[in-house]
């Protein structure tokens, strides 16, 4: 069943974790950045998965760890966006750079 | 060639083209539905590694919980057919650079290390993957189990005493 290479699924979640780098880089919008560290998750997701099924398929590791990953990227994710929406409530503005209150 | 593995190549390119159109696109409401589809693609790239579980968790947490929950935060706070600044063209630069060079560098040592795959049926049934979550002893994920709930809890209370702050000099 194994009929594609391992190294060609690590091609896909190293380019998608690199993808979200750039947009984390790029980015100074709060939500686009969110975005951009839930394509780094799933990519880390991928690579577990895949780990999992080709190097140690008598095990269950990597599906408890994509499940715990899964799990504390939707608990991020809402309070994350809680912080956002207080943000703009307070600012009228999600730009990171104009969130400078706490900068000395 | 055979069908499976087209079927990876397609969905491999519809994932990473839809990443990047995620984080290059101006307008923020498309941002979030390219990202939609790029999460969609990462589902179907679970039920071919034959973990649909998995899938079935990543579409109904990211697809349904998630991106809606970003869609709606766009709706709350931006004006959703403007267009975001441009980046100054020297951070796109050098993000673009160590991007290159560091998806150069990995890739070179994921390529060099050369795994040793076991080539037997990975069995990953919800009722093996339930069993073992709720064993206590060697091999069980009882713990983080019930550490991940209490998480939840706390993540849910501290979202809604952040969301419902008001200011009393406002007021």
């Amino acid at each position: 069943m194994n009929e594609i290479p391992l190294s060609h699924i690590l091609f896909v979640s190293t380019g998608l974790f690199f993808i979200g780098m750039y947009g984390l880089f790029t980015r100074r919008n709060m939500i686009t950045m969110l975005m951009a560290i839930e394509l780094m998750l799933n990519s880390v997701n991928i690579n577990f998965v895949a780990f999992n099924k080709y190097l140690y398929p008598e095990k269950l590791d990597g599906i408890f760890f994509t499940i715990f990953i899964i799990t504390i990227a939707a608990a991020e994710a809402a309070v994350a966006i809680a912080i956002v929406i207080h943000l703009y409530r307070n600012h009228k503005s999600i730009d990171v750079e104009d969130a400078a209150e706490m900068k000395w | 060639m055979s069908v499976s593995q087209i079927i990876f190549y397609i969905v491999a390119a519809f994932i990473l083209g839809m990443g990047i159109l995620s984080v290059t696109t101006r307008k923020i409401f498309r941002s979030a539905i390219w990202l939609l589809f790029s999460l969609i693609g990462i589902a179907g790239l679970y039920f071919m590694l034959d973990v649909e579980f998995i899938a079935a968790v990543q579409i109904v947490v990211y697809v349904g919980g998630i991106v809606v929950l970003i869609i709606f935060s766009i709706f709350l706070t931006q004006q959703s057919g403007k267009e975001m600044p441009k980046a100054p063209m020297i951070r796109s630069i050098f993000a673009a650079l160590a991007v290159v060079f560091g998806f150069a560098l990995t890739y070179l040592l994921i390529y060099q290390y050369g795994f040793v795959t076991i080539d037997q049926p990975f069995d990953s049934t919800v009722a093996r993957i339930g069993k073992s979550m709720l064993k206590t002893d060697q091999g069980g994920f009882s713990l983080p189990f019930e550490v991940v709930s209490i998480l939840l809890l706390a993540a849910m209370i501290g979202c809604i005493v952040i969301a419902l702050k008001v200011k009393p000099e406002e007021k």
